[in-house]
């Protein structure tokens, strides 16, 4: 099942010239572009692994692109990878853009379990088949 | 990712291809200009900016018949005495190739060996990489480069920065240009020992040595822009004092000459508080013969601090 988090996650996958364009874009609102991953991508998961620092001092995508890719070497195909661009302006002080940029080979989807309490009541759980392994295994 | 900007309009094979009129649209025209009016001197450095500039209109030409052009390599090396003005060209250069369209943001970060070489082993790679990161867009402009390497310490963490910035300037040619600047004998003996650079950095850029008459022109606008003006007579003292500062030790081209009207407006303030007169607006801008005339040059000194004899 294709996971759909963020921005553009109905299109196909972004190409690298579309991404740089989208961190473009970011870095000439001024805004703070991250680096992300993880293996859980549970849609409450919202506070992924940081690939170093926010790049608070970068002017051009292409140095977002590089850390890109040295994020992609380490994790590429095993972790979704996600670049989110962090607003500091005050009363924003918050991520006004977020998208995937790479998602493993294989995705396999959520199981939604069904709890029934107190009479007819039911309770939701989406469980993601893949977090059922231990980390680092899951892809 | 593209370096040059706007796309270039497909020509037909049998069309003919104007550069005096893409040179004035491309607006490259005014950037020269600018460049004549604002730098004094500095022959070598003015022609091979409008070579490189003729190289981007030319593949701007090719590209329109759809013959091939690869970006060419711009990373440079500035090599010159004390006070040529490298470190000031640098800082253009980065605008004129933004303007040229090599460059996507212009910008310009200037380095030395203490932003790029860490203190303690694993520390220099991400450092340089930081920077690199910041750089890219735009211009890297390395000082005294030549302390990047230094052969008589081979545990120098020194050599790991040389490493990852010549990996950078080698594959992403497009994202960001190199400028590394020193003084001559030195950057020699850098090149010789690391000859990767040598290779990939291509242009080697001398800057001269300013004549006398650049020299006065240099002081003539440094004043301007401080807002004095020479009275007649100083100018003359000061075309003397440019003569005999030129060939005394320690003389570093325009550097010296700010120095020296810095000194002279010292005197200048000093020979009006002194004079327990009203001063009119005329004097408090002009510098006289007298204030130039002080300075220990003329009296066979040298004119420094701290005193060298």
């Amino acid at each position: 099942m294709r996971l759909t988090q963020g921005a553009f996650s109905f299109l196909p996958d972004l190409t690298d010239e579309q991404i740089a364009r989208q961190v473009q874009y970011c870095i000439d609102k001024g805004w703070a572009v991250n680096i992300e991953f993880t293996d859980d991508p549970h849609p409450r998961n919202t506070y992924w692994e940081m690939w170093g620092m926010p790049m608070f001092d970068v002017k051009d995508a292409a140095g977002v692109m590089f850390e890109l890719n040295e994020c992609r070497k380490a994790y590429g195909g095993r972790n979704y990878i996600r670049v989110s661009a962090f607003d500091s302006t005050h009363t924003w002080e918050s991520l006004r853009l977020s998208f995937l940029t790479d998602r493993p080979a294989d995705e396999p989807g959520f199981a939604l379990e069904r709890q029934e309490v107190d009479g007819r009541t039911i309770r939701y759980t989406t469980r993601s088949y893949a977090a059922m392994r231990p980390e680092g295994a899951r892809y | 990712m593209d370096a040059i900007t706007d796309e270039p309009r497909p020509a037909d094979a049998d069309e003919r291809i104007d550069f005096r009129a893409e040179f004035a649209r491309s607006g490259l025209a005014d950037i020269f200009d600018e460049l004549d009016r604002d730098l004094v001197g500095l022959a070598p450095v003015k022609s091979r900016l409008r070579e490189i500039a003729a190289l981007l209109l030319v593949d701007r030409a090719r590209a329109r018949f759809g013959l091939g052009a690869s970006s060419p390599t711009l990373h440079m090396s500035f090599t010159g005495n004390p006070g040529t003005g490298k470190t000031t060209v640098a800082l253009r250069m980065a605008e004129i190739l933004h303007k040229l369209g090599y460059v996507r943001k212009g910008h310009l970060v200037t380095v030395t060996r203490d932003d790029l070489v860490g203190q303690y082993i694993g520390h220099t790679a991400p450092k340089t990489k930081e920077i690199l990161k910041k750089a890219m867009g735009g211009v890297l402009f390395i000082d005294e480069a030549y302390y990047l390497y230094r052969p008589e310490n081979e545990r120098d963490y020194g050599q790991e920065a040389i490493e990852i910035l010549l990996q950078v300037m080698e594959n992403q040619r497009d994202d960001l240009v190199v400028i590394l600047a020193g003084y001559g004998d030195r950057m020699e003996r850098f090149f010789t020992a690391n000859p990767g650079f040598r290779s990939r950095v291509a242009h080697h850029i001398d800057f001269p040595d300013y004549s006398g008459d650049e020299l006065a022109a240099i002081g003539g606008r440094l004043l301007d822009g401080m807002g004095y003006v020479m009275s007649p007579e100083a100018e003359a003292a000061f075309a003397r004092y440019i003569e005999l500062r030129k060939v005394q030790p320690h003389f570093a081209n325009g550097r010296s000459i700010r120095n020296a009207l810095d000194r002279a407006r010292l005197r200048q303030a000093n020979r009006l508080f002194a004079s327990e007169r009203p001063v009119s607006r005329d004097e408090l801008v002009t510098l006289e013969a007298a204030d130039i005339l002080a300075s220990r040059v003329f009296s066979g000194g040298i004119d420094s601090y701290p005193p060298l004899k």
